[in-house]
């Protein structure tokens, strides 16, 4: 971000030049992504305005689904079912894919024993998991969580077992020498050197959950964005799904934009910031 | 001032300590290393380079538990132990401050480190991160984190090592002012003899591996005495009690 200071200049003078280079700089890549969303929409437009059809409407029509969705509120009481599954999930996910990562990761023979099963896991296909936790424990909420997050737990664990590997066992000597207790040791001394880690797989991890998530509510949930969507395809309704899928996406665009990426600023403002 | 804590002397009475590697060949890093270090005293445990020093800190650390043999820590007063590693190791996400009073005990960790700070020469770098942090400011920090928990000895790893000597001498100052304001029973490993004799009570010279002791060598002298004339006078008898050390 700063320059190193290369000579005597008046603070103040630097400080003036860099605050509205900065000013420019923050503002070019949010134009840069509205420019870049803008030109999609237009592209979409144009394409649906060349080959008219009822399986491909153009970007107003389905706004103006999305108008009326929300207007009668199905669509904010589907997005919250499904967020909520989502959120649900990627909790379920994450603690339990971490622990059992970062035990793998510390425990080299335990982790000889066990990783045929992690790569067992990880090449189920979804589709199998979640039928067999219907079939198994009925259509209810528990089941699809319990079978999304499986879905998702061996990506957690192999990503948060390198991050075992990799921790610095100077710390953890630093820590039992001067007798941190257990609750110290995971706060500041594991989870800061997993950070990396954990956001990779939180990364990952959201974007692979949802839409999981999406195919459990089509195979056996009552509401959410991925029940409304098989509604709509048996009405043959492009319109509606692609409005049901846009308001999702942007949903997530927001929680990373806003939840997420300050999330990770604060975790990582120790770090020196790179010249 | 008078000694805290510690009533019981530092007793080392180790066996042997043999690493083996992955190939099965086996190194004897220590045999019959035995010494004492009396409460109250700056002990520093002289040696050449891969001799076992730091083996033998790790083992008293409790950071090594597979060797055969036995020792005793200094008991009373806070029964904690402390240490200054070769690096620094701050935890990076972490204030200056905060790794200081991680360190402490929960009962302590309100408490006033003002002095400490000021004399470190670290008051206004509380708040920084170790990465903002020039070497030696780094160390000094481990330094207050050592001190900061009054421990009933003080273990040090080669701590100025990878100092220039000017920073390296100006620490060494630190050390002995922070030390003498409250004499706790240290053991510093070292490879620097100026250094031990600077800043030791007595040295516990280590023969090559696997390390057993060579000799002891009191510097009976208090410290503000030793300018740098009776600093070479002390290196001459040094070398004529152990020709060809160091």
């Amino acid at each position: 971000m700063s320059a190193p200071d290369t000579g005597d200049r008046p603070p103040g003078a630097a400080a003036d030049t860099s605050s509205q280079s900065g000013l420019a700089a923050a503002l070019t890549p949010v134009l840069t992504v509205a420019a870049s969303l803008l030109g999609l929409c237009l592209l979409w437009g144009l394409a649906a305005h060349a080959w008219p059809s009822r399986a491909f409407p153009g970007p107003a029509q389905v706004w103006q689904v999305l108008l009326a969705e929300a207007a009668n509120g199905d669509l904010f009481y589907h997005l919250g079912a499904t967020l909520g599954r989502v959120a649900a999930a990627y909790v379920v996910a994450m603690v339990v894919g971490s622990v059992i990562g970062v035990l793998l990761g510390s425990h080299r023979s335990a982790d000889r024993f066990f990783a045929p099963w992690v790569v067992l896991f990880l090449n189920i296909p979804a589709l199998v998991v979640i039928v067999l936790a219907y079939i198994w424990f009925g259509l209810n909420e528990a089941a699809a969580i319990g079978a999304v997050a499986v879905n998702k737990i061996p990506n957690v664990v192999v990503t948060m077992r390198e991050g075992a590997r990799a921790l610095d066992p100077s710390y953890a000597e630093m820590a039992a020498v001067y007798r941190f207790g257990l609750l110290d040791r995971i706060r500041h001394v594991l989870l800061p050197q997993l950070q990396p880690y954990l956001a990779a797989a939180s990364r990952s991890g959201i974007a692979l959950i949802w839409k999981i998530v999406l195919v459990v509510e089509l195979l056996g949930r009552s509401n959410g964005v991925g029940f409304q969507i098989y509604l709509y395809f048996q009405l043959f309704d492009v319109t509606a799904i692609l409005a049901y899928t846009l308001a999702f996406v942007a949903v997530m665009l927001v929680i990373e934009l806003f939840l997420v990426q300050p999330v990770e600023r604060y975790a990582t403002r120790w770090r020196r910031r790179p010249a | 001032m008078q000694p805290v804590g510690a009533v019981v002397p530092l007793r080392v009475d180790i066996a042997e300590k043999t690493f083996r590697s992955a190939q099965g060949v086996s190194i004897t890093a220590l045999q019959d290393l035995s010494f004492e270090v009396r409460q109250g005293e700056f002990a520093c445990l002289l040696g050449p380079s891969g001799c076992g020093k730091t083996t033998t800190l790790r083992i008293l650390l409790g950071l090594d538990k597979d060797f055969s043999g036995s020792f005793q820590l200094p008991e009373g007063g806070s029964d904690r132990i402390a240490a200054v590693f070769q690096e620094p190791v701050l935890l990076p996400w972490r204030t200056v401050e905060q790794n200081v009073r991680l360190a402490l005990p929960k009962n302590l960790r309100t408490k006033n480190l003002d002095g400490l700070f000021d004399t470190l020469g670290l008051a206004g770098m509380r708040a920084l991160y170790p990465a903002e942090l020039s070497l030696g400011l780094a160390r000094r920090a481990a330094l207050a984190r050592a001190f900061a928990t009054e421990p009933a000895v003080l273990f040090l790893d080669e701590p100025f090592a990878s100092l220039d000597e000017r920073t390296a001498e100006r620490l060494r100052h630190l050390l002995l002012t922070v030390w003498s304001a409250r004499p706790t029973t240290a053991l510093m490993v070292t490879h620097n003899l100026r250094e031990a004799l600077m800043l030791s009570d007595r040295i516990i010279v280590l023969a090559q591996r696997p390390a057993h002791v060579l000799g002891m060598f009191d510097v009976r002298l208090p410290r503000h005495y030793r300018n740098p004339q009776v600093m070479s006078d002390l290196l001459r008898s040094f070398q004529q009690k152990f020709p060809g050390v160091a």
